[in-house]
């Protein structure tokens, strides 16, 4: 009889529910159904069990894009964040240009990815673009439409100077915390700067850094509209990243039975990943503590 | 060794300092002896932790010069100076063990690996941190993490003074008195100048030999823990030291006594000679404890109206009202003090004078 007293709960309850139902359980158990069934036509579909998930596994062109998402992934952590430890380092720590620095540096971060995209097509362009223009006039053939080196080199300092500042930003934060004695201690104990960078500095920020690692690994393993707006993930499939191949399975081809299987391994591949940065992070806490 | 002098040193944190309140330190001029244990007592934000900063080298006076044994080090930094110091909270290099820590000044300074592990293990033992060597620093107690603070400063060899910014702040209550025995003992045994930064009393008696009373930016007193009690040179010194305070009355002279509203006090006459040239108003002062209420008429003795009187257990304190100022008067066990009307009486060697805060019967008993 006393649990019908408390019916007040499932006023709070239910909302919440309903919002986590419609934006992530139904989405995401559609795409569970899509997958594991060959979609003719809308309302139409045969089950065909694994056989997407079998046939998504094997796919080379798939194998294409993970490798090259990979290596573009680990190459803007290896760039972003000894470069963002670097300019939080350099900035200055108090005062009116202490705020300007930051106000510059955060700029970047206001702009929309599609936006961003579109900057650097146009600054990248051979005839009319600053950069592409500069390099053609020093002699450097430089072409991201054709060059698949340059479309890389393109979309990797598009990433860098997008999102660099976050990790700077974080840095500079974690920089402000440490408390002035560490620095005075370290004077008296005559330690070198490089020293005072590799004892406080560097172990301070372990925590900011664990955090930037992690936003930066699962914002450039879902990269999308850069490389699209830039060359459409081409020149061939050289900027053709995750993002890319699944939407052109599913929007492009219409495969929604091999994209939605592919969804689902890139979900896994993901949750994988944040689940060990989230264990290291634990695990540094608990030192800390 | 080395004999610290501060030469008319004044800082002022703002650029251009504007008159005496901008000045955070005004003007102090003092000698550290070698070899001693100093306490550096004060109220918050009286400018201790400034001068200790100055002495180190981790601020640069706006004036004055600090010398080391008669050599200007003004403009050193402090890994240039023979120097160290133990900050509030304690410092230590996370990701280090604990020999790694101890061992950072010497390998800092290029000192080659057997000097380094032969002192780190004699100061390991002589801070008992033995056992924990091959330990992280980081997982241990407030405690130890202090006492590697206070390593890295022992463990260099040419380390002439340590100075300690209130080290025992973040220690539980009851390893402070443990960790304050072992710096005395440490001190005892290195012969290193200790100057100990306080604003706790008790810390600053049991710890030094001299005590330096810092007020409002100025040095108002250097003296044995002995000296401060009787002989206060200053008002604030009279009032922070001691529990309770010094009473202080306002007053004024004449002839042979000290007047208060109409009562009079008689001095002594080297006080009665030494404050007769002095204009402006004056205070006297007196501490609870030498009050002595008169049992059998004294010439001299005044009347007050006892108000209340708390058992402390070793002592009482009797709390008196005289024409309208409140005194302060302990009594020893013993002596028996009814509330109401009593007579008390002001022993003249114990009745100091000031003006502007400052003793003017030094010396006169």
């Amino acid at each position: 009889m006393d649990k019908w007293e408390d019916n007040k709960a499932w006023f709070l309850v239910v909302p919440v529910f309903l919002i986590v139902a419609f934006s992530a359980i139904i989405p995401l158990m559609t795409v569970v159904n899509y997958s594991i069934q060959d979609i003719l036509a809308p309302g139409k579909g045969v089950f065909v069990g694994v056989e997407w998930f079998r046939e998504i596994l094997s796919d080379s062109r798939l194998h294409g894009a993970l490798i090259r998402q990979i290596i573009y992934t680990f190459s803007i952590l290896a760039i972003e964040i000894p470069l963002g430890i670097m300019i939080a380092l350099l900035m200055p720590a108090r005062g009116f240009s202490s705020s300007i620095s930051l106000v510059i540096v955060a700029i970047p971060l206001l702009i929309p990815w599609n936006v961003v995209g579109t900057i650097f097509q146009i600054f990248g362009r051979g005839d009319i673009g600053l950069g592409g223009a500069f390099l053609h006039k020093i002699g450097i053939d430089y072409n991201y439409a054709s060059d698949s080196v340059d479309a890389w080199l393109t979309v990797l300092t598009m990433d860098v100077w997008h999102w660099t500042p976050l990790v700077v930003l974080l840095c500079f934060a974690g920089l402000r915390a440490i408390p002035d004695a560490y620095y005075q201690a370290a004077k008296i104990d005559g330690a070198s700067k490089w020293a005072v960078f590799r004892f406080i500095q560097l172990p301070k920020l372990k925590g900011v850094l664990i955090i930037a690692v992690l936003l930066r690994f699962m914002d450039s393993f879902m990269i999308y509209t850069e490389p699209f707006v830039l060359s459409g993930g081409g020149p061939g499939n050289a900027t053709t990243f995750l993002s890319q191949y699944l939407a052109q399975l599913a929007i492009g081809q219409f495969d929604l039975g091999p994209a939605a299987a592919f969804s689902l391994i890139y979900f896994l591949i993901i949750l994988l990943f944040c689940f060990i940065f989230y264990t290291f992070m634990q695990n540094a806490e608990k030192e800390n503590g | 060794m080395t004999r610290i002098a501060l030469d008319q040193i004044a800082h002022s944190y703002l650029p251009k300092p504007d008159g005496k309140d901008d000045y955070a330190l005004k003007k102090i001029d003092t000698i550290w002896d070698d070899g001693a244990a100093y306490a550096l007592l004060g109220p918050s934000g009286c400018g201790k932790t400034t001068l200790l900063n100055i002495i180190s080298g981790l601020l640069t006076p706006s004036e004055g010069k600090v010398l080391y044994d008669g050599v200007d080090v003004t403009n050193l930094p402090p890994e240039k100076r023979n120097i160290a110091q133990v900050f509030q909270f304690p410092v230590l290099y996370d990701t280090m063990t604990v020999f790694d820590n101890l061992a950072f000044p010497l390998r800092n300074r290029g000192i080659e690996k057997k000097e380094v592990d032969k002192r780190v293990y004699e100061v390991a033992e002589l801070l008992e941190l033995t056992p924990f060597l091959k330990k992280k620093a980081k997982g241990l107690g407030a405690d130890s993490k202090q006492k590697i603070s206070l390593g890295r400063g022992l463990v260099r060899k040419d380390v002439a003074a340590i100075l300690f910014d209130e080290p025992l702040t973040v220690i539980d209550p009851h390893l402070k008195w443990l960790l304050r025995r072992k710096l005395k003992e440490i001190h005892e045994q290195t012969g290193i100048t200790f100057i100990y930064v306080t604003h706790d009393q008790v810390e600053a008696m049991t710890f030094a030999d001299k005590v330096v009373v810092m007020y409002e930016g100025e040095i108002v007193q250097v003296g044995t823990p002995r000296e401060l009690f009787e002989n206060p040179e200053h008002t604030f010194v009279g009032y922070f030291i001691g529990s309770p305070g010094m009473n202080f009355l306002d007053c004024r002279l004449d002839g042979k006594y000290a007047v208060y509203g109409d009562t009079k006090i008689p001095l002594s006459e080297k006080t009665i000679e030494m404050a007769k040239n002095i204009n402006g108003p004056l205070q006297l002062g007196i501490r609870p404890m030498y009050i002595e209420f008169d049992l059998d008429g004294k010439e001299g003795s005044i009347p007050v109206e006892v108000s209340k009187i708390e058992d402390l257990g070793h002592c009482r304190i009797v709390t008196a009202d005289l024409s309208g100022n409140e005194l302060k008067i302990r009594i020893p066990e013993g002596v028996n003090i009814q509330t109401g009307t009593q007579k008390i009486f002001f022993p003249p060697e114990w009745t100091k004078l000031y003006s502007d805060g400052k003793l003017i019967n030094k010396g006169a008993i």
